[in-house]
């Protein structure tokens, strides 16, 4: 029997010695063959594409950037014009993340550390942004947004963004607050701090790595969004986003694929370097509290 | 005026002060649009004639009539639970087995583990249009390599065709192929989600507790299913909800991949249409409740019957 159970151990281990490294590399392999496929198209010429469509690899003599400048060139000038979609994108992105911080460091902090009225419900508030579809929220929106002459601005899309990253950023900031240790605010008090000079002379300095993560969180998911973009700014081509721009344009037989794909390597090169550069920030904040059960 | 009140008193202003921002921007863009979904579910509203209409206009059960009784919306029911079940299975399945391979030290463990979290950082446009141009029949590099290296007799129309009749040992079956590429789209894209909140939970699994169970020559099945599974059940059952209901509200994906056709009409996808194609709000918005109404349903059923369950297995 106890011989039995150790054949059974020492089998599965040694299938797993050589299941575990496949495995690693089909996970790598799947994850990653998309972008690289995605730049690899992005500087082949269109004709050889669809001539042998599926050679992966071709000599770098014959890569080309055509499609780059192409594809950045604005659209009076013959190109498809990315670099406004670029602009747009980062406006939103950066005004919605400045702004939501701005709400949510003050909420989270006072869910975090003060005792008031309705505390213990705040989270059925935000629970309500995230248990109704988005598509929901888009038909008043719509409505609202086209009378108050917002449709159409990306400040209406703005802020748009900010209620839908606000209850998230207030949840990862919360945890990180909820650390640091109480005695810090009491002592600042002796030294006659007021609450806001507390929270932002000693708080702000401390929560600084989790502010930042969230930060570039947010900035991500405005970066990304399609559904608001595309029911608010479709009208106007120069109101774009490039995810909208790149939904709209890969939808016809217009513009060829591979210039397509230049614009979808420029839509995705932000956040690929945002997420390389800040890794471990980003997914600690993410999954902070989760190792608590 | 101020020393009049207790620090209770203060702290309590301060606190509603605080997260009055917050307040005012989710009940503006979040709260108030819920609410008058549901009335402009109960009125005859079509874009032309939304100038006119208020908060006391007629109130008719016409819309929820037309879009229950309709089979289209059934249909497209039946279809968004079988891609939110598909995709929630896949990504936290894919999600598991990605954690426990990746979980202890190889040689560039950090750079696999960061790849691995791509697809779900990644906009979701540019690699929707990745996957199309991959799966294309035309130009795709799936469809020349399958009929190159595996013998397909033709190229297979990932995304647009409705049923692919498969030939499983001289049986015909017939196989929703976009909606299981749409799925497969799915559990690609947040397996890393997954893969993340395990991975975290499986490092605080205390290490001396497997130690002592591989001494006493206890196999790696048998260390995953009476050690590290028990201790992974709350986060999975997390998982299970969280990504239910984001993939039961999913737009993007399934708009993005089929644009709704061959078989992957979800129900945000139709009220999508409805808004724009047919300028039907009211009934837009009635489809939209119904969808928001079955996800509050399915919820109390698990919390119900499912989650108690879930922890009970845990303790054994």
């Amino acid at each position: 029997m106890t011989s039995l159970i150790k054949d059974r151990a020492a089998f599965e281990t040694r299938v797993l010695r050589v299941l575990r490294p496949a495995v690693i590399t089909v996970l790598a392999l799947i994850t990653l063959f998309p972008f690289l496929y995605m730049l690899l198209l992005s500087i082949r010429p269109i004709e050889e594409l669809l001539e042998s469509p599926g050679q992966l690899w071709i000599g770098p003599s014959e890569w080309t950037l055509r499609t780059y400048r192409e594809v950045l060139t604005p659209a009076g000038d013959g190109g498809q014009g990315f670099l406004g979609f670029l602009a747009n994108s980062a406006i939103v992105s950066v005004a919605a993340t400045l702004l939501t911080l701005l709400v949510s460091i003050p909420g989270a902090y006072a869910v975090a550390r003060l005792r008031f009225v309705g505390r213990r419900q705040v989270h059925f508030l935000f629970l309500a942004v995230y248990l109704f579809p988005s598509i929901l929220l888009a038909i008043p929106l719509f409505v609202l947004f086209t009378r108050l002459g917002l449709r159409g601005s990306l400040a209406g899309l703005t802020i748009v963004y900010i209620a839908q990253t606000v209850p998230v950023s207030i949840y990862m900031l919360r945890n990180y607050l909820a650390t640091i240790p109480q005695s810090l605010e009491e002592a600042a008090a002796v030294d006659g701090y007021s609450r806001l000079q507390t929270l932002r002379k000693i708080i702000l300095p401390l929560a600084a790595p989790a502010v930042m993560a969230n930060a570039l969180y947010v900035f991500m998911i405005a970066w990304n969004e399609f559904l608001f973009a595309l029911l608010f700014l479709v009208e106007d081509r120069a109101d774009w986003t490039v995810s909208l721009g790149l939904a709209q344009l890969s939808g016809g037989i217009e513009v060829s694929k591979t210039v397509l794909m230049a614009g979808s390597v420029v839509l995705t090169l932000p956040i690929v370097i945002i997420f390389f550069a800040a890794e471990r920030l980003l997914t600690e904040g993410l999954t902070a509290g989760a190792d608590k059960g | 005026m101020k020393g009049q009140l207790t620090a209770r008193q203060r702290e309590n202003r301060a606190g509603l002060a605080y997260l009055s921002p917050t307040l005012v921007v989710v009940l503006v863009v979040v709260v108030l649009p819920i609410l008058w979904t549901i009335m402009l579910a109960f009125q005859r509203i079509r874009l032309i004639n939304l100038r006119r209409v208020g908060i006391f206009g007629q109130y008719t059960l016409a819309n929820l009539e037309t879009v229950l009784g309709s089979p289209g919306f059934w249909s497209s029911l039946w279809t968004t639970l079988v891609y939110t079940v598909g995709s929630t299975l896949g990504s936290i399945g894919l999600g598991l087995v990605a954690a426990l391979a990746l979980r202890s030290r190889f040689h560039g463990r950090t750079l696999v583990r960061a790849s691995v979290l791509l697809p779900y950082v990644a906009p979701v446009v540019a690699v929707a249009f990745v996957w199309n141009v991959l799966l294309s029949p035309q130009f795709g590099l799936a469809n020349d390599w399958g009929v190159r290296f595996l013998g397909w007799d033709r190229p297979i129309a990932f995304l647009s065709q409705r049923e692919y009749a498969l030939n499983l040992l001289g049986w015909q079956v017939d196989v929703p192929m976009a909606l299981l590429t749409v799925i497969a789209f799915e559990t690609w894209r947040y397996f890393p989600f997954a893969f993340l909140f395990l991975l975290a939970r499986l490092q605080a699994v205390p290490a001396d507790l497997e130690e002592a169970a591989r001494v006493d020559g206890a196999a790696p099945t048998q260390i995953f299913r009476h050690i590290l599974l028990p201790q992974l059940g709350a986060v999975i059952a997390l998982l299970s909800v969280l990504r239910f209901i984001m993939t039961f509200n999913k737009f993007d994906d399934v708009y993005l991949l089929t644009g709704g056709g061959a078989g992957t009409e979800v129900v945000s996808v139709r009220v999508y249409e409805f808004l724009t194609a047919r300028f039907d709000i009211g009934a837009a918005a009635a489809q939209a409740l119904v969808l928001a109404a079955g996800l509050v349903v399915l919820l109390v059923i698990y919390l119900k019957f499912l989650a108690p369950r879930v922890e009970e297995e845990e303790e054994q």
